[in-house]
C-alpha cells in the first residue's frame, strides 16, 4: 500500500511538472519544440488552464453551481494549487540563476585563455618563414643534381629490362626444363610486345627468335601433355589456360578438349556396352528359358512373394542387375561428363567471358561445341541404357527397375543443372516414360498369360475330378494361402474353382497395381512429372493395363464360344459355366470395385476421356451371356447327339413290344440332372410357373398333336377320338412361338429349359425323320412318358415339355404304319419299374 | 382353297397331308407354278400342282395320284415340263425303302381341272410311271437331280452312299446307270443331299454327308474337293450361286447358313446365323443373287439380301433424283445408305418346321415355301428391295 501510494504520488508528481513547465512555456510564448499545441486551444473562458480564462465568469459560475460545501473545497483546492504553483516558480527561478552565474564565470576563463594562444601563434609564424628561406636556398643548390639522378635511374631501368630480355630465352629454358609452363608464358608475355616492337634490330631479332623457337617447344610440349591424356583434370585445365596464353586457336583446343574428354568417356560407354554385350547371340536361348520360367514363377507365387525370388528373380541375361548397371552408369559415365562440362565451361566460356577473348564470340563457340559434344554422347549413353532397359522382361520384382529409373533420372538432373537448355534430361525423361509404358505392357502380357494359365489350371481340375491338395493349390494360382487348407477336405467344387480363380486374379490385379504404382511414389524424382501425373495413371495403368485386361477377359471368353462353336466343344462344359459366372460377377461388382481401386491408388484425373465402367460392365455382361447360351448350347448338342444317334440307328418298323424304358432315356434324365446339379452351384434357381398336381403322371394322346387336323380337317381327317380341350392348350402355347437356340437368363431354370428344348426338339425332328411299326409307337410313347415323368421339374413352364413331348408322340404316331397306342396303365408301369 | 390376298401379302395354301417335298416346275417359264408331293403313310400321296396367278392372286391346284409311296423329295425336269422325279419310301413286308423313279405328268391335267374344279378332289388322276431309277446294290434314294439347264435326259441319283449319273433313253422310259462315284471311309457314309453345278459345263457335283462338303467331277467320277466339318452338326441343303462359278451356299443343324468360294475350303466367306434352329433348305435366287432363301424348323423362313458376296457387289448405281421421282417417295433414307449384307425380311407364316423353300421359275422375284403341317406360302420380294435391285 505504501508502495503504492509512493508510486501514485511520483507519477503524479513528474505529471504535475510536465503540467508546470507546459504552462510556462505556454507564457513565454514557446510552443513545446516548435510543434503546434496538439490540442486547439480551449476558448471556454471558464477553463481555468485555458488563455481565455476569466476569473470573474469563473467565480460567478462556480457560486451559481456549486453547493457551500463544494465551494468550500473548490477553494481549498484551488489555494493549494496556488501554493504549489508559486513554489515551483521559486525553483525554477533559483535554478537560472546559478546556470547564469556559472556561464559568467566561463566566459571570462576563455577571455584569459585566447590571450595566450594569441602569443603562441605569432612565435610559430616568424618560425615557418625563416624554414622556408632555408628551403628555397637548399633547392637552388641541388638543382642539377637532382637532373642527373633522374637520368641515371631511368638508364638503370632501361639496361635492367634489357638485361631481362637478353637472359629471356636461358630463362625460358630454365623453366621448360623445370617443367614452369605458367611462369614461362608469363614472362614470355611479358617481352612479346617489346621484342615485336624492335624486332628490325638484329640483335632483339635475335631474341624474338630464340624465344619463338622455346615457346613453340613448350607449345608443343603443353600440347603433347594435352594429348597425353594421362594429366589430372587439373593439370589439363592448366594447360588449356597456358594454350589458349599462347594463342593457340580456341577452337582447336575446345575440339581437343572434348575429343580427349570423349575418349575417356567413350571407354566408360564401352564397360556399360561390355555389360550388355552377352545377350547378343549365346544368352539368347538362356534369356527365352529364362523369361518363360521368370513367368511361371511371377505367375505361380505372388510376385509380393518373396520366397520364389531367389530361383525366378535374377535376370540373367546380364551380369550385373539393372540397379548395379545404372549405378554404374550413374557413377561412370553421368559423372565424369559433369566434370568434363563443369572444367570445359570453366576453362572456355566462364573464362574466357572476362577476358580479351570474350570479344572473339569464343564463348558462343565453345558452348555450341559443348552442346553437340553432350548431346552425342548422351544419345549413345541412352540407347544403351534402352537396350538394358529392354532386357528387363522379368516382371517379378519392379522396385528395382523403378530404383534405377529413379537414380537414373535424378543423375540427369545435375547435367540440366549444368548446362540449361540441354535437350538431355528431357530426353532422359522421356527415356523413363518409354519405360514405364514398356513395363505396363509387360505386367498386362503377364496378367493377360497368368489368366490363361489360370484356366489351363481349372480345366485340369475339371478333368480330373478328384483333386489332390496340390492341383487344388495350383487352381489358386498359389497366391490364395487358404487355398490349401480348404482344398484337403473337400472335392474342388465349381464354386471353390469359381472363386479361387476369381481371388487369385484379384490378387495378382492388386499385386501388379502395387508393382506399378512404385512408379508414383513420392520419393522418385519423376514422379512429379506431368507424365506420370496424368497420363500414366489414366492412359497408361488404368486404360492400358487394367481396362484392357477386362477387355482380353471378356474377348477370350467369348473366343471359347466362338472356336469351340463348330467342332462341339474342345472347351468343357463346365469350364463356359464357370466363365460366365465370372463374368457375370465381373459386370455386378468386380469391374467397379478394381476400377474404384486403380483409381484411389492412382488419383486419376481423367483428363482424356477414359472408358466408362458402363461400357465394360456392359461387355462383361454380354460376354457372360453368349458363354451361358453357348454353355446350353453344347449341353444341348450333347444330349441331343445321343437322342438323334438312338432314334436315327433303330430299326422302328420290326422292333419288338416295348418293356423297358429305353436306356439312352435312363441318361438323358441323369444327365440332366448332373447338368442341374453343375448350374445349380454357380447360378440362381430361377423362377417357374406354378406345376399341376399331377405333373410327373400326365397322358399323352398320340393324336393329338397333329395340328393341322384341327385346322384342316378335311376328307381326311382320321376319325379318331381328339381330346379338344388339349388341343386348345396347345394352340394357346403355340400362339408364342418357341425359340429353341435362344438367349438364356442368368438362373438355372432358364438354363434347364434350354437345353431341354434343344434335346427334346432333336428329338421331334429326328422322329419326324422315320417310320415306325407298331411297337416303335409304344416305344416312344414310354419313352416320352418316361422324360416327362423326370424333366418337367428342370423347367421354368412343364407347358413346354408336355407340348415337345406331345409332339414327339404324335409325330411318331403319324409316322406309325400300324398306330395301335399303348395302354397309359401299361405305360406307366412300365415306366415306373424302370 | 382360293384365296385372294392384297397385293404383297402372303397367299396360303393348305394340303391335307403332311409334306416335305417341293419344287418349281423348272421347265415352266410363263406360269408360276410349284410341285408338292405329300406324306402319307395310310392314304395315297399326291402331287400337287400349285398354280399362282399373279394378276389376281389366286392360287389353283392340281392333284395327280403319286400311289407308289411318300414322297421325300421332287425333282422337275429342266426341258419337259410333265416329266419329274421322286423319291420316295414304299412299305412292303414290314421293310421301308427308299426308291426313285422318273413320272410323266397325264397330258390332260390341266384341261380337266377347269372344266370341273371339285372332280379333281374325289377322282383325281394319277402320275405315269416313266421308269425306276432303282438300283438294288445302291441303297436308298435321298434325292434325284436333274442336270441344270439340260435336256432332260441325264439325272443323277444319290443313293446311301453313292452318287448314280443315269441316261434317260426312249422318252424317259429307260434309265441306264453310266457311271456311278462312291463315297468311302469310315462307318456308315450317306449322302444327305446334293447339288448339280450349272458352272464348268455342268461336269460337277457338290454333295453333303454329315457334316462335310464334298466336290465330285462327272467326267471321272472323281472328289476333287471336300470342305470337312463344314458345319459344326449335320449338313442339310446346298446351292450354288447361279452367277459365280465358286461359289456355294450351305446350311446345317448348326443353325448356321454358310457361303463358300470352294477353292478356300479352310474359311466360309460369310456366315449367316439368324435362325433359332436347324436349317434345312437354302436357294439363291436364279437371277439376282444376292437374294437367299432359307428355311427352317424354328418355322421361319428368311430372305437375306448378301450383297458383298454376290455377282453385283456394289449394286446398281441410285440415282437420286431419278429414286425421288418414282413412286417410294418414301423410301428414299433406305436407298442413300451404303449397300450392305442383311436379312431382307423373316416370313412367320408358318406354325411348323419349314422344309423346303423355292423360288418360281417364271417370276424371279416370287418364292414358296413349304412346312411340315402341309402349308405353302407364296411370298415376294418386298418392293422397295425389287426396285432397289432393278433401278
Amino acid at each position: 500500500m505504501m508502495d503504492g501510494e509512493a508510486e501514485g504520488s511520483v507519477s503524479a508528481d513528474s505529471g504535475r511538472k510536465r503540467r508546470v513547465h507546459g504552462m510556462l512555456k505556454l507564457y513565454y510564448g514557446l510552443n513545446e519544440e516548435g510543434k503546434a499545441p496538439e490540442q486547439p486551444e480551449s476558448l471556454d473562458p471558464c477553463d481555468i488552464n485555458g488563455p481565455h480564462f476569466d476569473p470573474e465568469l469563473y467565480l460567478n459560475k462556480l457560486r451559481r453551481e456549486c453547493s457551500l460545501a463544494e465551494l468550500m473545497d473548490q477553494e481549498t483546492c484551488m489555494v493549494k494549487q496556488i501554493r504549489s504553483l508559486d513554489s515551483d516558480m521559486q525553483t525554477l527561478v533559483y535554478e537560472n540563476y546559478n546556470k547564469f552565474i556559472s556561464a559568467t564565470d566561463t566566459i571570462r576563463k576563455m577571455k584569459n585563455d585566447f590571450k595566450k594562444m594569441e602569443d603562441e601563434m605569432d612565435c610559430l609564424s616568424t618560425n615557418m618563414a625563416a624554414i622556408t628561406e632555408f628551403s628555397a636556398r637548399i633547392s637552388g643548390t641541388l638543382q642539377d643534381q637532382h637532373v642527373q639522378i633522374t637520368k641515371l635511374s631511368g638508364v638503370h631501368t632501361l639496361l635492367r629490362k634489357l638485361q631481362f630480355l637478353f637472359e629471356l630465352p636461358a630463362r625460358l629454358n630454365k623453366c621448360l626444363e623445370l617443367q614452369a609452363y605458367a611462369q614461362a608464358v608469363s614472362s614470355h608475355r611479358r617481352a612479346r610486345c617489346v621484342l615485336q616492337q624492335y624486332s628490325h634490330l638484329p640483335s632483339f631479332k635475335g631474341i624474338q627468335d630464340d624465344c619463338h623457337a622455346i615457346m613453340d617447344k613448350l607449345a608443343q610440349e603443353l600440347r603433347q601433355k594435352f594429348r597425353d591424356g594421362g594429366s589430372s583434370a587439373k593439370d589439363l585445365s592448366e594447360c588449356v589456360e597456358l594454350l589458349l596464353q599462347l594463342d593457340e586457336p580456341a577452337e582447336e583446343l575446345c575440339d581437343k578438349f572434348l575429343s580427349h574428354a570423349r575418349s575417356r568417356l567413350e571407354s566408360d560407354l564401352q564397360g556399360l556396352e561390355a555389360e550388355i554385350r552377352p545377350t547378343a547371340s549365346a544368352v539368347k536361348d538362356a534369356l527365352a528359358a529364362s523369361t518363360q520360367k521368370q513367368l511361371s514363377g511371377a505367375a505361380a507365387g505372388s510376385p509380393t512373394d518373396s520366397s520364389p525370388k531367389t530361383s525366378a528373380l535374377p535376370s540373367p541375361s546380364s551380369k550385373t542387375d539393372i540397379l548395379e548397371f545404372i549405378d554404374r552408369g550413374c557413377n561412370e559415365f553421368v559423372s565424369s561428363l559433369c566434370l568434363v562440362i563443369t572444367s570445359y565451361q570453366e576453362l572456355f566460356i566462364n573464362h574466357a567471358q572476362t577476358g580479351e577473348l570474350a570479344s572473339k564470340n569464343i564463348p558462343q563457340m565453345a558452348n555450341g561445341k559443348l552442346h553437340t559434344f553432350v548431346d552425342d554422347l548422351a544419345t549413345r549413353y541412352f540407347s544403351l541404357v534402352e537396350r538394358r532397359i529392354q532386357e528387363e522382361k522379368g516382371v517379378g520384382d519392379n522396385s528395382l527397375l523403378v530404383r534405377a529409373l529413379d537414380r537414373f533420372h535424378r543423375r540427369l538432373q545435375a547435367v540440366a543443372k549444368l548446362l540449361p537448355g540441354s535437350a538431355v534430361p528431357n530426353q532422359g525423361t522421356e527415356i523413363v516414360i518409354r519405360a514405364a509404358m514398356e513395363r505396363v505392357k509387360q505386367y498386362l502380357t503377364a496378367l493377360q498369360s497368368f489368366y490363361m494359365d489360370s484356366l489351363t489350371d481349372v480345366r485340369q481340375a475339371l478333368a480330373t475330378p478328384r483333386l489332390s491338395v496340390a492341383s487344388a493349390s495350383v487352381a489358386g494360382g498359389g497366391a490364395h494361402l487358404g487355398g490349401a487348407a480348404s482344398g484337403r477336405d473337400a472335392p474342388n467344387s465349381l464354386p471353390e474353382l469359381l472363386s479361387s480363380l476369381s481371388a487369385s486374379i484379384l490378387n495378382q490385379i492388386k499385386s501388379v497395381l502395387a508393382s506399378v504404382h512404385l512408379f508414383t511414389a513420392k520419393d522418385i524424382t519423376f514422379s512429379n512429372k506431368p507424365y506420370f501425373k496424368g497420363e500414366f495413371c489414366s492412359q497408361g495403368v488404368r486404360e492400358s493395363l487394367v481396362v484392357s485386361f477386362i477387355k482380353f477377359v471378356c474377348q477370350s471368353s467369348r473366343q471359347f464360344c466362338e472356336s469351340a462353336g463348330d467342332k462341339g466343344g474342345s472347351t468343357p462344359p463346365a469350364l463356359l459355366l464357370l466363365l460366365s459366372r465370372l463374368c457375370l460377377d465381373y459386370e455386378t461388382s468386380t469391374i467397379s470395385y478394381i476400377l474404384t481401386l486403380t483409381d484411389e491408388q492412382f488419383l486419376v484425373q481423367h483428363h482424356s476421356p477414359v472408358t466408362p465402367v458402363t461400357t465394360l460392365c456392359a461387355e462383361a455382361r454380354e460376354a457372360a451371356q453368349k458363354l451361358l447360351n453357348h454353355y446350353v448350347k453344347v449341353q444341348g448338342l450333347i444330349i441331343s447327339q445321343m437322342l438323334r444317334k438312338s432314334v436315327e440307328t433303330r430299326d422302328w418298323v420290326n422292333t419288338i413290344e416295348p418293356r423297358n424304358v429305353r436306356a439312352v432315356m435312363k441318361r438323358v434324365v441323369e444327365d440332366t440332372t448332373s447338368i442341374d446339379v453343375q448350374v445349380g452351384l454357380l447360378y440362381e434357381e430361377g423362377v417357374r410357373k406354378a406345376h399341376s398336381s399331377d405333373s410327373s403322371k400326365r397322358t399323352f394322346s398320340v393324336y393329338s398333336s397333329s395340328r393341322q387336323q384341327a385346322r384342316y380337317a378335311a376328307s381326311y381327317t382320321p376319325s379318331a377320338p381328339m381330346d379338344t380341350n388339349l388341343l386348345s392348350n396347345i394352340h394357346k402355347l403355340f400362339s408364342e412361338r418357341i425359340d429353341i437356340f435362344s438367349s438364356v437368363e442368368f438362373n438355372k431354370v432358364s438354363v434347364m429349359t434350354g437345353i431341354i428344348k434343344i434335346s427334346l426338339k432333336t428329338f421331334l425332328e429326328c422322329v419326324r425323320l422315320r417310320t415306325f411299326g407298331r411297337y416303335g409307337l409304344q416305344q416312344i410313347q414310354v419313352d416320352c412318358h418316361y422324360l416327362q415323368m423326370y424333366l418337367w421339374r428342370f423347367v421354368s413352364d412343364e407347358n413346354l415339355v408336355h407340348f415337345l413331348l406331345d409332339e414327339i408322340v404324335g409325330s411318331s404316331a403319324h409316322r406309325c404304319l400300324d398306330p395301335a397306342p399303348m395302354e397309359q396303365s401299361v405305360i406307366e408301369v412300365i415306366c415306373e419299374r424302370g | 382353297n382360293r384365296l385372294k390376298m392384297e397385293d404383297d401379302a402372303p397367299v396360303i395354301y393348305g394340303l391335307e397331308f403332311q409334306a416335305r417335298a417341293l419344287t418349281a416346275q423348272t421347265a415352266e417359264t410363263d406360269a408360276i407354278r410349284f410341285l408338292v408331293g405329300t406324306q402319307s403313310l395310310k392314304f395315297d400321296n399326291q402331287i400337287h400342282i400349285i398354280d399362282f396367278d399373279d394378276e389376281n392372286n389366286i392360287i389353283n391346284k392340281n392333284v395327280l395320284l403319286h400311289q407308289a409311296g411318300e414322297i421325300w423329295h421332287i425333282g422337275a425336269s429342266p426341258a419337259d415340263k410333265a416329266v419329274l422325279t421322286t423319291c420316295y419310301n414304299k412299305t412292303s413286308d414290314s421293310r421301308v425303302v427308299s426308291c426313285a423313279a422318273v413320272w410323266r405328268m397325264p397330258s390332260d391335267w390341266d384341261t380337266g381341272n377347269h372344266e370341273s374344279p371339285d372332280d379333281s378332289a374325289h377322282n383325281p388322276q394319277t402320275l405315269e410311271l416313266l421308269c425306276h431309277l432303282d438300283d438294288s446294290a445302291h441303297g436308298n434314294a435321298a434325292c434325284v437331280l436333274w442336270e441344270p439347264m439340260g435336256d432332260g435326259k441325264r439325272v443323277i441319283s444319290l443313293a446311301d452312299n453313292h452318287a448314280l449319273l443315269w441316261d434317260l433313253q426312249e422318252s424317259s422310259t429307260q434309265a441306264t446307270v453310266s457311271s456311278t462315284a462312291t463315297l468311302e471311309g469310315k462307318g456308315q457314309l450317306k449322302f444327305t443331299s446334293g447339288k448339280w453345278s450349272p458352272h464348268h459345263n455342268c461336269s460337277q457335283l457338290a454333295t453333303a454327308n454329315d457334316t462335310a462338303i464334298r466336290g465330285w467331277d462327272l467326267r471321272t467320277m472323281s472328289q476333287i474337293y471336300c470342305i470337312e466339318n463344314a458345319h459344326g452338326q449335320l449338313v442339310r441343303d446346298l446351292d450354288f450361286n447361279p452367277n459365280r462359278q465358286y461359289y456355294l451356299a450351305s446350311c446345317g443343324d448348326d443353325c448356321k447358313v454358310k457361303f463358300w468360294d470352294v477353292r478356300n475350303v479352310q474359311e466360309p466367306v460369310k456366315t449367316l446365323e439368324e435362325h433359332s434352329h436347324w436349317v434345312w433348305s437354302v436357294r439363291y435366287n436364279h437371277s439376282h443373287d444376292q437374294l437367299v432363301l432359307t428355311a427352317s424348323s424354328d418355322s421361319r423362313l428368311i430372305l437375306s439380301n448378301m450383297v458383298s458376296i454376290s455377282s453385283e457387289p456394289f449394286g446398281h448405281l441410285v440415282d437420286d433424283d431419278e429414286l425421288s421421282e418414282g413412286e417410294d417417295n418414301h423410301q428414299d433414307d433406305k436407298s442413300k445408305e451404303p449397300l450392305k449384307d442383311s436379312v431382307v425380311s423373316t416370313y412367320e407364316e408358318h406354325e411348323d418346321s419349314v422344309y423346303a423353300a423355292e423360288w418360281s421359275s417364271a417370276d424371279p422375284w416370287l418364292f414358296a415355301s413349304l412346312s411340315y403341317d402341309g402349308r405353302l406360302v407364296i411370298n415376294r420380294v418386298p418392293r422397295a428391295l425389287k426396285y432397289r435391285i432393278l433401278l
